[in-house]
């Protein structure tokens, strides 16, 4: 019963602190899954993570980890590619992490193209913390900060990330472990910005507050309402709507990723002293 | 086909998902919220329980 995937794992560590049936363990056996599908080593590949449950990741990912400042993972994945461009980076955030502390980092990072892979754990919620409302919590979703139910739109970080410039965005569900294992196996593929949505459950902070039910009805959840993209196109309108939503590859093009774009620089300026 | 189930009890929290997603009800979650094999005989090996187990608790191998 040897498993692979465990050498990556520092065993020292497990069981992670993460509630009964949270969804990021889920996903972080995917990324495992597909650094060794890609055939990345412990010595090539950095794993960089922000704040929040998403992000204690890395402290269980037996790797050179860096473990940074609140929204900050992409800054700091960025500095370290910029410094040895041979080294494979590998950002783990959150909702919140990305999408409301770390906005304006990610947006940038997107748009400078830097060849990172972010996968982005969408539990919905600041789960850490206790459970305030995210920029992902739907409309209309109860938090200890939205007792009624959250007033703002919440935002689709894939076409915010497509938009934004990303190379490569994809979106998976802890449910569907294989597909999000080959989105993140063809993320860290893509030369330039790759994104990868992992929606998993939270059942303490999210589940419990909408009446979710247990951890396993969480992820039935997700097995119903999520639709692969080539079928989703085919929907019509009227039926793309309630809580149904598509996961699959979204987006892949290429482009200058920043890391060559700063190489030529460098060279324009005379070359740097070696 | 049968399976050889390996359970690392000290990694399992008791969340059920495995026993949920268990097509032939081989898995319950004991009293003390931990998994255990109810029902070895039915397991087919499919491993759709070592597939989702956020812990990494269980395993399953194809009996040799």
């Amino acid at each position: 019963m040897e498993r692979s995937f465990e050498t990556y794992f520092r065993q020292n560590r497990l069981p992670h602190l993460w509630c009964p049936g949270c969804g990021n363990g889920i996903a972080m056996k995917a990324i495992v899954q597909a650094i060794e599908k890609e055939g990345l080593t412990q010595d090539n590949t950095v794993i960089v993570s922000g704040i929040g449950c998403s992000s204690r990741a890395s402290g269980y990912m037996d790797f050179d980890t860096l473990h940074t400042a609140h929204g900050r993972a992409i800054p700091f994945a960025t500095g370290v590619k910029l410094a040895n461009p041979e080294l494979n980076v590998i950002v783990i955030t959150g909702d919140g992490d990305c999408t409301a502390i770390g906005g304006n980092h990610f947006i940038h990072g997107c748009r400078r193209n830097v060849d990172l892979t972010v996968v982005l754990f969408d539990n919905n919620i600041y789960g850490m913390t206790g459970g305030q409302a995210s920029p992902m919590t739907p409309t209309g979703k109860k938090a200890t900060t939205a007792p009624y139910g959250a007033v703002d739109r919440p935002f689709n970080a894939c076409d915010l990330a497509g938009a934004a410039g990303a190379t490569y965005v994809a979106r998976s569900t802890a449910f569907h472990v294989k597909h999000l294992a080959d989105m993140i196996a063809g993320g860290i593929r893509n030369k330039g910005f790759s994104f990868i949505e992992a929606i998993v459950q939270c059942p303490t902070a999210y589940g419990r507050k909408n009446k979710m039910g247990d951890p396993a009805r969480m992820m039935a959840w997700m097995r119903d309402n999520a639709v692969m993209k080539a079928a989703w196109d085919k929907l019509p309108e009227e039926e793309k709507h309630g809580e149904k939503f598509p996961i699959g590859l979204f987006k892949q093009e290429e482009g200058v990723t920043y890391d060559v774009a700063y190489e030529k620089v460098i060279e324009i300026a005379g070359g740097a002293k070696k | 086909m049968k399976g050889v189930i390996t359970i690392k009890e000290p990694r399992c929290k008791g969340c059920g998902i495995c026993a949920a997603f268990c097509p032939k009800k081989v898995l319950a979650v004991s009293e003390l919220s931990k998994i255990f094999v109810q029902n070895p005989e039915a397991c087919i090996a499919c491993g759709q329980c070592e597939m989702r187990c956020p812990d990494y608790a269980i395993f399953v191998d194809k009996e040799e």
